[in-house]
């Protein structure tokens, strides 16, 4: 948005100030050009800005390879959403304070909406519809339903993908290292002291 | 269920913890939100917003957005020469083949505002009437307050204050509109992020001339409204707008900034008391004045319910609401109530201390005289048993001390407050389906806010007709069913289950009267439980048996509600204590346990409901401590609308929560009472409560910040 008032014209966005996201996407565009320089079409090589405009990129999401027409400042949030439908992981905070869009990649709980889509081809991506096949629920999902570890449920993907990526590292966790460990999730509602008994009954079981 | 009355009695399923249904759907990412419906062809939209608390727009250009390739359509909520009323104001919106590319057109609108002066401080009431902005609402007195101060034993003079805080709802306000949605359907499908399925239709229609049968409003799940997402609103008719002019489906969420400066906040409080009672506690006289802000609207806080759940003798109560070029409030968890709570129960816990008194002690004393409003009448003996819950759940007895007393730099403390709600069921109507083959299903235009809604209309169909829960069904989440209360004011779970019940209780009694003709059994003795149609503890045939003679044709029923045959009431109670400890060095404050009493009649099922009361602490606990909108004087900006600076507590930070749920007799024996909104009501009451019995000085306004409590300490040794 350029903006001509009288007084102030330093206000970048509609947001509060810097936004960390312009700043992800224009240094994701950086990176982008440079790493995909074979990849990209001939009117981006024509383009002197950046690079810009659709290019393949292929992803791997819950084991299997995918490849999608995507601009490079595309977040992996963006993609496994409205291109892959895969809308168990939220966008809520989108400047990676919230853990609403975790997804598990090589195994480790990540904020999808921190990385590009671009910079993540190659690497094993997970998401909470992974955790599911059909009436056959990963022990974190029934755990929470067990619990009632969830109310609105907006939160609860980006929760159970973290308590799994935790437990996964920290099979026989404590109090403590739970709530440090699921530190990085937000609710709004209220559900972690059902959160807390899930987790914690599953480090009792070794994280099954 | 012998005989044909309508109760709750004699039920195998209400009243047992039922996990939510929706549970696995909404774990596992499966279940559909607003935001993630994304057909083939949906637009993005995104938002250009006023950065400004109050300008006049002297240019606006959207040229530059439009020739944006992917970009389809800009829509003008603002046009030049109109005003702008706070900051995050909706200007413009671009629709575009992604969210990116809609952002860069929101980026091109050129727009150039004439920046006017603006009032944002919403606590200076000087500055207010200085500026013309203050208006007296409520100016009231009963008795002779001046004169019973005079003869008190104890006098206390105190100024409290509350902030505004945004309803952060985790999926943001939004839509994803269709225009023309193809075949014999309706002219709009509008999937709407709402507490209002049944109501919003109309809004729509009314914008673009239909007729509301014209507009389908789907919402299956809904991330959070808290009391802010009742309406079409704005936004939604701007997406169906870009929708019928693009002929594609059009998605419109607000982004985070603009969902915590636009669609509602709760509106702040502040207030000078003075409050006096004789030697044994009893108070005598209460006069209070306090303001706050709704926004442009200049309101406050409820007047007319303070002094809150107590009254006195005599009282005297002034509101002055502030307008401000803030954003506008909506009606947030239990409206007025905890900013009421915040501040009597502040000032009756300081008043305590004045006698030397332990506040538990006090609020019994008051309680036995009858000194509360006259709708909380019948709630005396009801605050009286659960003061002694929460007494020895919390372990006050050991806990508490004189104020500030204790060594060492971190101090721990107990405070108590009280709360009051109404929870009368809603108007809802239902249809109940019985299948030849035995099968159950119930439609109704409700929603689902995460409350367990869904199951607890499940478990009263499946309980009426003696039926395991899936055997039933259960359809809500839209406006092509029997219309339903919006989900506000803690009116759903009783609104739904009176006329599920009813409507159940009609089909299973139509049933039985075939089965009373067929098998030669009196009707009226005639029971349906675990899948059987019983008379007098025998079976007299299977469920699928006695479905089977309704020939080819399913039975429908229909019900509605509220009915005065005692399946719900009205008016809860509800008491809760803090423990925390305050480290008078760094100011943090930390909740070691939380205790919360809570009536509310009839409870379907145990397991929701501890969790909305779990949810009430922890929300509570969010006001108290940390979360607040924070307006900068300079600019008129609301500085903190984002995840990073609008603090809430996380996962660690809430300490040991201890939920009773007060259900003797008499309470069962009323029926159902909404719970949605008391538990958030006297939680930061109780916690500023703590922590003033932690350090022995009032902090005086909510949230209790590291800064606040560093501050009331250091004012307190000056």
């Amino acid at each position: 948005m350029r903006e001509h008032d009288q007084q102030r014209s330093d206000q970048p966005s509609s947001g509060s100030g810097f936004n960390r996201r312009d700043f992800l996407k224009g240094s994701g565009a950086a990176v982008a050009a440079t790493a995909l320089v074979n990849e990209a079409t001939e009117a981006q090589a024509q383009d002197k800005k950046v690079a810009s405009g659709p290019v393949d990129v292929t992803l791997n999401v819950n084991g299997k390879q995918q490849t999608l027409k995507l601009e490079p400042r595309t977040t992996l949030l963006d993609a496994l959403r409205d291109e892959l439908n895969l809308t168990g992981c939220k966008e809520v905070c989108d400047t990676t304070n919230c853990g609403a869009c975790t997804v598990m990649i090589d195994g480790k709980a990540t904020y999808a909406c921190t990385r590009l889509a671009v910079e993540v081809q190659g690497r094993e991506i997970k998401t909470v519809e992974s955790l599911r096949q059909g009436d056959n629920c990963d022990e974190v999902i029934d755990g929470f339903v067990r619990h009632d570890a969830l109310q609105c449920g907006f939160c609860t993907p980006g929760f159970v993908v973290a308590t799994r990526a935790f437990l996964n590292k920290n099979p026989n966790a404590s109090l403590e290292e739970i709530q440090k460990g699921l530190g990085g999730n937000l609710c709004r509602c209220g559900t972690y002291n059902g959160i807390t008994a899930c987790a914690l009954e599953l480090a009792k079981k070794g994280g099954a | 269920m012998s005989g044909r009355s309508v109760n709750w009695r004699n039920s195998g399923l209400i009243g047992e913890d039922t996990p939510r249904l929706d549970g696995r759907d909404k774990a596992s990412g499966f279940a559909k939100y607003t935001y993630d419906i994304n057909p083939e062809g949906t637009l993005y939209a995104k938002l250009l917003t006023c950065t400004h608390a109050k300008a006049k727009i002297t240019r606006l250009n959207v040229d530059p957005a439009k020739a944006i390739k992917g970009v389809h359509t800009v829509y003008l909520f603002k046009k030049e020469g109109d005003d702008c009323n706070w900051d995050g104001e909706l200007v413009a919106a671009v629709a575009a083949e992604t969210a990116d590319i809609a952002e860069d057109g929101v980026r091109a609108i050129e727009v150039s505002y004439e920046v006017a002066r603006h009032f944002v401080d919403e606590d200076d009431l000087e500055g207010a009437k200085a500026a013309e902005r203050s208006k007296d609402i409520v100016d009231k007195t009963d008795g002779d307050p001046d004169a019973a101060i005079k003869g008190a034993a104890a006098v206390h003079e105190g100024y409290y204050g509350i902030a505004t805080i945004s309803h952060m709802c985790l999926e943001p306000h939004g839509v994803h509109s269709q225009w023309n949605a193809g075949g014999d359907g309706p002219k709009v499908v509008v999937h709407n992020s709402t507490q209002a399925v049944s109501t919003t239709g109309p809004q729509f229609a009314q914008g673009f001339g239909l007729d509301a049968s014209d507009v389908r409003v789907i919402c299956n799940y809904v991330g959070g409204g808290f009391g802010s997402k009742f309406a079409a609103d704005e936004w939604g008719l701007a997406a169906t707008q870009m929708s019928k002019d693009t002929g594609r489906p059009v998605r419109l969420m607000l982004d985070r900034p603009t969902e915590l400066k636009t669609p509602g906040t709760r509106p702040s409080g502040f207030g000078k008391v003075t409050v006096a009672a004789d030697k044994d506690g009893k108070v005598v006289a209460w006069k209070s004045h306090h303001w706050g802000t709704s926004g442009p609207q200049g309101g406050t806080i409820d007047g007319n319910q303070m002094p809150y759940v107590f009254s006195f003798a005599n009282q005297s109560v002034k509101s002055t609401g502030i307008a401000t070029d803030c954003g506008p409030n909506r009606a947030w968890r239990a409206p007025n109530h905890p900013q009421l709570c915040a501040i009597t129960d502040a000032a009756l816990t300081d008043l305590a201390a004045k006698l030397d008194m332990d506040p538990v002690e006090l609020y019994r004393v008051n309680l036995e005289a009858g000194a509360v409003e006259k709708v909380a009448q019948s709630k005396l003996a009801v605050y009286q048993a659960e003061l002694d819950r929460a007494v020895e759940l919390m372990g006050w007895d050991d806990k508490w001390h004189a104020p500030g007393e204790g060594d060492g730099p971190v101090k721990k403390g107990v405070g108590v407050a009280l709360h009051r709600w109404g929870g009368r069921a809603g108007a809802s109507t239902c249809t109940v389906k019985v299948h030849p083959d035995g099968g159950a299903e119930v439609f109704l235009g409700s929603q689902d806010l995460g409350t367990g809604t869904r199951t607890v209309i499940a478990m009263v169909l499946a309980d009426t007709l003696g039926l395991p829960l899936d055997r039933v069904k259960v359809h809500i989440g839209s406006n092509a069913y029997p219309p339903a209360n919006p989900s506000g004011g803690s009116i759903t779970v009783g609104g739904v289950s009176g006329p599920v019940r009813r409507a159940a209780l009609d089909a299973l009694w139509q049933i039985c009267d075939k089965v009373s003709a067929k098998y030669g059994v009196p009707t009226d003795d005639l029971d349906a439980f675990g899948g059987r149609i019983w008379h007098d503890h025998k079976e007299v045939c299977r469920w699928e048996e006695a479905c089977r003679l309704l020939g080819t044709t399913p039975l429908e029923t229909s019900g509605k509600g509220p009915e005065n045959d005692g399946l719900t009431d009205q008016l809860v109670g509800g008491v809760q204590m803090a423990d925390v400890s305050v480290d008078t060095e760094t100011g943090i404050v930390t909740i070691n346990k939380m205790v919360a009493v809570q009536d509310c009649g009839t409870i379907i099922n145990p397991m929701t409901a501890r969790s909305q009361v779990y949810g009430g602490l922890i929300m509570g606990i969010a006001y108290a401590l940390s979360e607040e909108r924070i307006m900068d004087n300079m600019t008129g900006r609301y500085i903190n609308a984002d995840l990073e600076n609008y603090k809430l507590p996380r996962i660690g930070d809430i300490g040991e929560l201890v939920v009773d749920m007060y259900q003797p007799e008499s309470e069962f024996a009323r029926g159902v009472v909404g719970l949605g909104e008391p538990p958030v009501i006297s939680t930061g009451a109780a916690i500023s409560n703590a922590v003033f019995n932690a350090i022995g000085v009032r902090v005086p306004v909510l949230p209790l910040t590291p800064k606040r409590v560093l501050d009331a300490l250091a004012a307190a040794k000056a």
